[in-house]
């Protein structure tokens, strides 16, 4: 039996004792947050694992729902995929129960995936009844954290049907920026969608090889969440799948809980990157490269 | 080759090309198209009120007029294709300020002569 709150249990409970469980959040109904970006591979299920944990370790109760049906990979960030037996699908067709599907975390007992179907098509999910999963997940979770396919297309409908708010991820790159432009535009005035610039090098913007933070929100124009750095211990965790914010000790790790806090309503300064000299940099200044 | 070009060229030959400010200019001049793209209205009410303006000088012909947009090099321009079927002899143009005359018209004007037509060259209607 899984540890959740039933949806019928909530009228009946003692409103403090369940404030207490919750953390602090609202007792009715959780945060239903969709990460999207319009592009592809720009990070948004490494964006919706880590934050997933982040959340979960500050003590929230977290639902993480892959929208990303007929390509599902939140199952592997999270390091899961061996315990996936139902699917989304399954639950809006009544196959199983909700509580049934849902994968609890190997590390929090208060994080659960919820993962999408592998060898299914997007248009197979009925928006009304997704709605309605989300809003009975919003029942028993804090937060649900939704991961949104790449694209435009129906599974972006379907990803953000039961959301109220959206985190967009972007990349400094033309392309990636031009995505979130449209992304937002269709998500119109709801939503009030947070910025995470995900995969800055520091390095290449200290050189003008690379839109800076600055550049990219200066055409976005959204509240900033956060920074996160591209950094090789990123593609480790996807190996190994352990999500980064499991640990506290790198910088990239921080950078996902300061965001987490963010989103919680803590007020903290968003998580930036910072540009360090190399030696190999002083090296070339001193030979005379002109910076 | 300017020298715009070839200090560019050596700092791309050296690695020191800041291809971010490239970026950055691209990115600005394709959001500028996506959002005119996305809003159809307000291209449709400058063709409109530009249709006006131009109607008062010259007739044009409103249904074979053509407005594009399109990136010319680093800028983002406003191509319109206005048929012309006849130049109005007496136009009326909005109350403004006076416009300058040219002296070679007046003088004209001043010997009973007819005033000699402006050159316009009406694209031809796609």
């Amino acid at each position: 039996m899984l540890p959740l709150r039933q949806p019928f249990d909530v009228a009946h409970d003692d409103a403090q004792a369940n404030a207490a469980q919750t953390s602090g959040a609202p007792l009715t109904l959780g945060r239903a947050i969709v990460v999207t970006s319009g592009k592809g591979g720009v990070g948004k299920t490494t964006t919706t694992a880590n934050l997933g944990v982040a959340l979960a370790k500050r003590g929230a109760k977290v639902a993480l729902v892959d929208a990303d049906v007929g390509l599902r990979n939140l199952d592997i960030l999270m390091g899961l995929e061996s315990r996936v037996r139902h699917h989304v699908l399954d639950v809006l067709e009544e196959k199983v129960e909700l509580n049934e599907a849902l994968v609890r975390d190997k590390n929090f007992p208060n994080l659960f995936l919820l993962a999408a179907a592998q060898s299914r098509e997007k248009d197979e999910v009925d928006t009304e009844s997704m709605r309605d999963l989300i809003e009975e997940l919003r029942e028993q979770f804090d937060y649900v954290l939704i991961d949104c396919p790449a694209g435009i297309e129906m599974g972006f409908t379907n990803a953000v049907v039961g959301a109220q708010e959206a985190i967009v991820v972007c990349t400094p790159e033309v392309s990636a920026v031009r995505d979130v432009d449209r992304v937002v535009g269709l998500l119109g005035n709801a939503f009030s969608p947070q910025l995470i610039i995900n995969r800055v090098r520091p390095h290449l913007v200290h050189k003008g090889k690379m839109l800076s933070v600055e550049d990219v929100n200066s055409i976005l124009r959204l509240p900033l969440l956060g920074v996160i750095a591209d950094e090789p211990d990123v593609i480790v965790s996807t190996n190994k799948g352990e999500p980064l914010a499991l640990r506290t000790d790198t910088a990239t790790a921080k950078a996902y809980h300061t965001i987490a806090a963010r989103i919680a309503g803590e007020d903290v300064p968003a998580p930036m990157v910072e540009y360090k000299e190399t030696f190999m940099d002083k090296l070339g200044s001193l030979l005379g490269g002109r910076r | 080759m300017t020298f715009n070009d070839v200090f560019n060229n050596l700092n791309r030959l050296f690695g020191r090309e800041k291809s971010g400010e490239t970026a950055k200019e691209r990115l600005r001049l394709v959001l500028m198209s996506d959002h005119l793209s996305l809003a159809p209205d307000m291209v449709e009410a400058m063709k409109r009120d530009l249709v006006e303006v131009v109607s008062r000088y010259v007739e044009v012909d409103r249904d074979k007029i053509d407005v594009r947009f399109e990136h010319q090099d680093s800028v983002f321009a406003m191509l319109a294709n206005v048929p012309i079927i006849s130049v109005n002899r007496t136009p009326s143009p909005p109350a403004g300020p006076p416009r300058r005359r040219r002296r070679k018209k007046r003088l004209a004007q001043q010997n009973g002569q007819a005033p000699p037509q402006s050159t316009i060259n009406p694209a031809p209607a796609t």
